[in-house]
């Protein structure tokens, strides 16, 4: 079954979001990965607006490839994101972040903002840039220009496919996955 | 003595890094497929589906495979009789920044590592050279993407920790890296030599094609045996569990120093992009 979610994602949706559930996003999103977020949290500490109104929004993490002349975007799949877990509290706490969309573990601080607040982590494909790009209608960068692929953009997506990978309960499907398939094996 | 012109090498350079970045190696194409039929677990089968349908896509619409194409490690095999006439090192990084430019390839490279400016144009490239036999030179552009570079490492074990340490290691690295260098993976392995010399016959043995048995028996079994016990972990492809975490174990060996037992892992994830031209 696949949930159907239409940004911007409340801290109310987000709770009824389960580990291993099949979404798909349609709505704004945005991307940013290691050298935006630095800068988010860097004008946080100094008490300045962010770029961007994360308020129940959800950041991709991801660095597209240059568009090709006509298309909205380049390949956009997501980067690893265990980097970004310094500053995703901050992000969830403080600007009001309730989905991320990346791929791979993430720390147990971010897991306990995303408890605290209702936030959900998304896993779409890594690796599948050129089908996740397809989803995307619209894309343009709206701060840190000098970034290039690391610039904030924001996308307007059409039923971009994720998974959810930890729910705002704290449940992991790295872990129920695995775990699922080796007791299939017993059986 | 033969002689080539380095704006020739440019060219070849500039045309691998974009057809590496568009066309995935049929050899993982066929691993990729193969590991599909046999996965029984259905939400890996489900993904193996969509990577699939990805590099179909990404082939048709010449668009890069994965929007990290990587820095581009050029592999170069010069043969002893052949003359360069100009600058090889500035005629492969020239061949970069048009490949990646008109390409539509994502500059991924900061000059400095702690300043982190973005280079623009994806130099340097992190090139290779060895001198064999003959008067041809043999270029491989090798994009590697950094979300399975970032999950490689290096051990210098005890001779005393023998097979079963490299063994075990090989393990560790496996289920250290989990989900994060999406799976499916193929490990590059370097075992002997040096420091420096273990973790480049990793990244070489990443370019071996994935339908070719190793010569040597003994680490042809042994690259078999690993696979089975990398797979048996159950992480699956991107972690979310199945049989498909690893597709290949390649391994490298070579002499080593009685004092020490050298083992790099090399990961590379299941888009395993690396393109040859012989000038």
């Amino acid at each position: 079954m696949t949930v159907k979610i239409t940004t911007p994602m409340t801290p109310e949706v987000a709770r009824t979001l389960k580990a291993g559930d099949n979404v798909e996003i349609t709505g704004v999103i945005y991307t940013s990965r290691d050298a935006a977020h630095k800068r988010f949290v860097e004008a946080l500490d100094r008490g300045e607006e962010l770029p961007a109104d994360f308020r129940n929004a959800i950041i991709y993490f991801a660095g597209p490839a240059p568009a090709k002349p006509g298309a909205p975007i380049g390949s956009v799949g997501p980067t690893t994101s265990y980097r970004m877990d310094p500053y995703s509290p901050r992000m969830i706490r403080e600007a009001g972040l309730t989905g991320m969309i990346g791929k791979g573990k993430r720390s147990d601080e971010v897991v306990e903002a995303m408890k605290e607040c209702g936030a959900v982590y998304f896993g779409a494909i890594g690796g599948c840039a050129a089908l996740l790009a397809k989803c995307v209608k619209k894309a343009e960068v709206i701060a840190y220009d000098d970034l290039g692929a690391e610039a904030l953009r924001r996308l307007e997506v059409e039923n971009l496919p994720v998974t959810v990978v930890i729910d705002s309960e704290g449940n992991n499907l790295y872990k129920l996955g695995r775990e699922q398939y080796l007791d299939s094996l017993k059986k | 003595m033969r002689e080539i012109s380095a704006q020739q090498i440019t060219d070849a350079v500039r045309r691998l890094c974009m057809e590496a970045c568009y066309y995935l190696p049929q050899d993982v194409r066929d691993r990729i497929e193969a590991c599909r039929r046999g996965e029984p677990f259905p939400i890996a089968g489900e993904i193996l589906d969509k990577i699939i349908a990805n590099y179909h896509i990404a082939e048709e619409n010449d668009v890069p495979i994965c929007q990290d194409t990587g820095m581009a490690c050029v592999f170069l095999e010069i043969g002893q009789d052949l003359h360069i006439v100009g600058d090889i090192t500035e005629a492969v990084n020239a061949g970069v920044r048009a490949g990646y430019t008109d390409g539509y390839l994502r500059k991924s490279v900061v000059s400095d590592p702690i300043e982190r400016k973005n280079s623009g144009d994806n130099t340097p490239a992190m090139i290779y050279f060895d001198l064999v036999p003959g008067d041809r030179i043999t270029i491989t552009v090798a994009p590697k993407g950094f979300g399975s570079e970032n999950m490689s490492q290096l051990k210098m074990l005890k001779p005393a920790d023998g097979i079963q340490g490299v063994k075990d290691f090989v393990l560790k690295v496996a289920e250290d890296a989990g989900p994060n260098p999406c799976p499916p993976i193929i490990m590059g392995v370097g075992i002997g030599g040096t420091f420096d010399k273990a973790a480049l016959m990793a990244k070489k043995a990443l370019l071996r094609p994935l339908d070719e048995k190793n010569p040597d028996s003994f680490y042809a079994d042994l690259e078999e045996e690993l696979l089975k016990k990398v797979n048996a972990l159950g992480i699956g492809p991107q972690g979310f569990g199945g049989k498909t975490f690893c597709l290949k174990i390649n391994i490298n060996h070579m002499a080593t120093h009685i004092a020490g037992l050298p083992v790099a892992v090399n990961v590379n994830c299941h888009v395993a992009r690396h393109k040859t031209e012989v000038l």
